[in-house]
């Protein structure tokens, strides 16, 4: 679909939102989700691992927003909230947190919509990434977030579904020149840096989804925080990134083979 | 449950719970995914420690407390089976070591622990079970719903494309590719005059149009093929009820997922008025609003069609050029309205009479018609026709005609041609055709035409030959027949063109008269003629070397020549006795049909005058006599008469006697008599035996130069 959201619901395809989700333990996923699940963890036992070890960048990510006062959030590329998701965590440090969650796929939103029906301070939004301008304007349309504030972007696992074709930067360019200063941005992307032969190979399998992955080198990652701060310790790969205790972090934290990384946009000076 | 306000009971080693605790969330962090942080998992595990020491050691035993943590567990997400195993294991093994104070240990410990381990289990197990019926359910649903909206979406936008496939004023078809129509809109169905169930049973081959812009088949072609995507073209339709509706027709192709072809969309508009209106302005801009004849717009655009046929390489193309004699004076005489009355008639008249030959009759201008012969029939046919027509009495008003025209024709092949040589031909010999007179007809004569042209431009070149001094005079002797004296010289001038060379009177003086350049180029010979003869009679006064120019009626008749003649003699200085002007019968009789006036002013002067080519004009010899004349020169033809060669005795005979008539005449009137054209010694001698005075011919010398004159007089040889 090269104009963004899908006209029919092929449920005879897996869905990586539903692929994610099973990977997390949930049961929000279908046979042929399960199937394309297993087979990927055959080849990466590491996968699984990896998706959890995402799960736990974005809730340390997020936690460091709430931190810094951050109380509204936009999580594009969103999934099927099975726990731990980004309200949960926001609204157990803050009940007035608002978050409107983006994700391509009807179904993951359909979800989303089910699963947030009665929570007012968040809303849901079926758009494309690659199409952030209308993003933006549904985001505004629904009055949750205050773009004159600070907020969080949040992109986790989700930019890397997006080919250079498409030109992310010019996507992320977008995004932040809409955000006010002391806005966060968080990223996490999978790379090829550090990796073995069969993540490479997963990643094919990947195209069986809808969407192929594209792996991008750290540099390629740091260029979408664009001219904002980026915290320390940078971007690196995922479980180094400011872990709950040095216990937590993996003997191999590159087996994940994905970045995470944290930005800030000050204002400029003068 | 006594001990929930106190997690921690005394009775409870704190400090192994906690340790327990530790080990235990660092184990279900290390196999499943926890959404909690390893101090909070740490937390939460120790209250579920906390829990369980109390279960075991409360009485009356229960393993609710069990199967609530069990429950919990899954709550909190920790689902991991792994994680359930060592969870369990570890009730079974470290638990009680570590987490029941020695001392406490119930009797029935074991048993005891087993049922924690079972209730544990079994609420695990129940909330696992719940939560993924309700996670399944919940996708399903989301699934369903999902697919609802998706539907939802493509019936409003299905219905949204209805309303402007029904509502649109453009006309919509959609095809398959084999052609089959399979649904149209109104608009289309209203514009082809059929209903859309008719419609929905044709073929789109069906709306074929034998005007169809050419290739618009083959991209149609090219489209189901899927080599092109859209077409845009004009296209006209016959309606069911046989009338044309002209469309602008846009068809685009909608193609399969994977990109086979699938439908045409053909999108109609129906410009049948612009296209009239456009036909109507074309027709005007192509038409002569008077008589609705073909312009001369129309004309050479059909020309240049002709022309340009490829396939007529080796055909012929004829135009008559045809115009009305003396139009101009019907229409001051009968006013622009019946002019143009006049003009109506004669168009449909010409229109009427080639018209079963097909043949173009076009209007170019005011009383010029042309028609265009096309596919080699015979052009003089057609103009024949075309004089006959016009000529025919016309009634105007309540006035009868008689019109004539005149006709210029070419005829050639195509492939030697060219529009505007065409018409350039054409007019060259339309003028032809006038010139000869009225109701007449030329064929256009290609060589006429190039002499014609060389005349043009000598005639054009001659003013500035005249500045630039390409003239020269050339004298002929005239020699006395008695005693073989030169007594005088006739000047004959001569054009050095820069490129045609030495170029003879007879080419030129025709056209300087007709231009008027005569009188300038007259008057340079006879000063030029002057200034030679008073050298002449001063180097050899006693030779007394008559100098006679040669004055053009249109010299003559003007009335400064008198003082021109005066002038050349003053400035040159030469005795005035010593000119002779020649001029020939019609001058000298004037244009008025009287002799000139400025005659006797000339004989006045003192010069002499000699009439030039006498007997070929019509001489009134009643005049003759009472005028200043002092010569006769005999025309040419009477002398070649006298070759007494032997050929024609009868003739010469008769010529002899005409001269000898001329001479008594001549002398009768006290008038000299020149022969001219004398060629050969016999006819010498016998003009002298006719008592003829003087001669001049090749036998006595042809025009040189002044200097061979000069030389002749200074050898004496004369
Ligand atoms: C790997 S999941 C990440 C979920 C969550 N953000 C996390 O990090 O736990 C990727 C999600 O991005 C969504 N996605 C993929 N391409 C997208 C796009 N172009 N626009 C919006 N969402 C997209 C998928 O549907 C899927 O739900």
């Amino acid at each position: 679909m090269p104009d963004g959201l899908p006209t029919e619901i092929d449920l005879t395809r897996p869905s990586a939102a539903r692929v994610y989700d099973y990977f997390l333990g949930g049961a929000h996923n279908f046979e042929i989700d399960r199937q394309l699940a297993e087979q990927i963890a055959s080849m990466t036992p590491n996968l699984a691992a990896t998706m959890r070890s995402g799960r736990e960048f974005l809730r340390r990510a997020v936690r460091v927003l709430l931190d810094a006062g951050i109380d509204q959030f936009l999580d594009i590329g969103s999934g099927i909230p099975t726990v731990g998701n980004v309200h949960e965590v926001a609204q157990a440090a803050n009940p007035k947190a608002r978050v409107v969650y983006v994700d391509i796929d009807p179904v993951a939103v359909a979800h989303s919509r089910e699963l947030l029906a009665g929570n007012d301070l968040t809303g849901v939004i079926h758009a494309d990434l690659r199409e952030p301008e209308r993003i933006l304007a549904e985001t505004r349309q629904l009055g949750l977030i205050d773009f004159s504030r600070p907020m969080g972007i949040l992109l986790a696992g989700v930019v890397h579904f997006v080919p250079d074709a498409d030109h992310p930067d010019a996507i992320l360019a977008t995004l932040r020149a809409a955000a006010a200063p002391g806005s966060f941005l968080v990223i996490s992307h999978s790379t090829f840096e550090d990796q073995p032969q069969e993540m490479l190979d997963a990643q094919r399998l990947s195209a069986r989804t809808d969407t192929e992955i594209a792996l991008r080198s750290r540099a390629q990652v740091t260029g979408f925080f664009g001219d904002w701060t980026v915290l320390e310790p940078g971007v690196v790969h995922m479980p180094l990134w400011r872990p709950d205790s040095p216990s937590d972090v993996d003997e191999h934290p590159e087996r994940f083979g994905a970045f995470g990384g944290v930005a800030r946009y000050d204002q400029p000076a003068g | 449950m006594a001990a929930v306000g106190d997690p921690i009971g005394a009775d409870v080693g704190r400090g192994g719970a906690e340790g327990y605790a530790a080990d235990w969330a660092r184990a279900v962090r290390r196999l499943g995914f926890v959404p909690l942080s390893a101090a909070e998992t740490e937390r939460l595990l120790l209250a579920h420690t906390v829990r369980l020491a109390q279960a075991v050691r409360t009485e009356p035993f229960t393993a609710r407390p069990a199967e609530e943590v069990g429950r919990a567990l899954v709550e909190a997400h920790l689902t991991e089976p792994r994680a359930l195993e060592w969870s369990l294991r570890a009730l079974g093994t470290d638990f009680p070591r570590r987490v029941l104070a020695a001392d406490g240990w119930p009797a029935d410990l074991t048993e005891r622990i087993a049922a924690v381990q079972g209730g544990l289990a079994a609420g695990y197990a129940r909330a696992l079970r719940d939560r993924t019926f309700a996670q399944q359910e919940r996708i399903a649903r989301s699934a369903w719903q999902a697919r609802d909206e998706v539907e939802q979406a493509l019936r409003d936008s299905e219905a949204r494309f209805r309303a402007v496939f029904t509502g649109a004023a453009i006309g919509i078809g959609i095809a398959g590719v084999d052609g089959q129509i399979i649904d149209v809109n109104q608009a289309f169905a209203d514009m082809l005059g059929y209903s859309i169930e008719e419609l929905c049973r044709i073929n789109v081959a069906a709306l074929f149009h034998a005007d169809d812009a050419a290739g618009m088949w083959e991209l149609y072609q090219q489209l189901i093929e899927g080599k092109q995507d859209a077409a845009r073209v004009e296209k006209r339709y016959h309606r069911k009820d046989g009338s044309v509706v002209w469309t602008d027709l846009a068809v685009s192709l909608i193609r399969h997922d994977d990109g086979r072809p699938r439908f045409t969309v053909a999108m109609i508009e129906d410009i049948t008025e612009r296209y009239e209106l456009q036909q109507r302005l074309r027709f005007q801009a192509l038409h002569d609003p008077l008589t609705g004849l073909p312009n001369r717009t129309l004309f050479f655009e059909t020309l240049g069609r002709v022309l340009d046929a490829a396939a007529a390489a080796d055909r012929r193309v004829g135009v008559c050029f045809l115009d009305l004699d003396g139009f101009k004076a019907i229409n001051d005489s009968l006013g622009h309205d019946l002019g143009d009355r006049l003009l109506v008639m004669i168009g449909r008249r010409l229109a009427e009479c080639v018209a079963d030959h097909g043949h173009l009759v076009a209007r170019m201008g005011g009383d010029e018609f042309v028609i265009l012969v096309d596919g080699g029939e015979d052009a003089v046919a057609v103009a024949k026709t075309a004089l006959a027509a016009v000529a025919a009495p016309v009634h105007v008003g309540d006035q009868q005609l008689a019109v004539s025209a005149s006709v210029g024709i070419v005829e050639c092949p195509v492939a030697e041609t060219s529009a505007s040589e065409l018409m350039k031909a054409a007019d060259t010999t339309l003028y032809w055709a006038k010139a000869a007179g009225r109701g007449r007809w030329a064929v256009y004569d290609p060589e006429r035409s190039a002499r014609d042209m060389a005349r043009a431009a000598l005639v054009a070149g001659l003013p500035a030959a005249l500045e630039r001094g390409e003239f020269v005079l050339h004298y002929q002797p005239i020699v006395s027949l008695l005693e073989g004296r030169m007594l005088a010289v006739e000047a004959l001038v001569r054009w050095k063109h820069p490129e045609l060379g030495l170029i003879g009177p007879d080419r030129f003086i025709g056209l300087a008269e007709e231009t008027g350049l005569i009188v300038g180029l007259g008057e340079w010979v006879l000063r030029t003629a002057c200034r030679d003869a008073e050298r002449w009679w001063r180097e050899f006064p006693d030779a007394r070397l008559v100098v006679s120019v040669n004055l053009a009626a249109r010299q003559a008749d003007d009335p400064a020549i008198v003082d021109t003649v005066a002038d050349a003699l003053a400035t040159s200085g030469l005795p005035e006795e010593l000119l002779q002007l020649e001029l020939t019968e019609s001058a000298v009789m004037g244009s008025a049909g009287e002799p000139l006036r400025s005659l006797h002013r000339l004989a006045d002067l003192g010069v002499r005058l000699a009439v030039d080519d006498f007997g070929t004009g019509y001489s009134n010899l009643a005049y003759l006599r009472r005028l200043p004349i002092h010569c006769l020169k005999l025309a040419g033809p009477f002398v070649e008469g006298i070759r007494a060669d032997g050929t024609d005795v009868a003739a010469d005979h008769r010529d002899e006697r005409i001269v000898d008539a001329l001479v008594r005449l001549a002398h009768a009137l006290e008038l000299w008599v020149t022969a001219e054209a004398v060629e050969t010694g016999v006819q010498a001698e016998r003009l002298r035996a006719l008592r003829c005075d003087t001669g001049q011919g090749r036998y006595f010398g042809a025009p040189s130069p002044a200097e061979t004159i000069t030389a002749r007089l200074r050898g004496g040889a004369a």
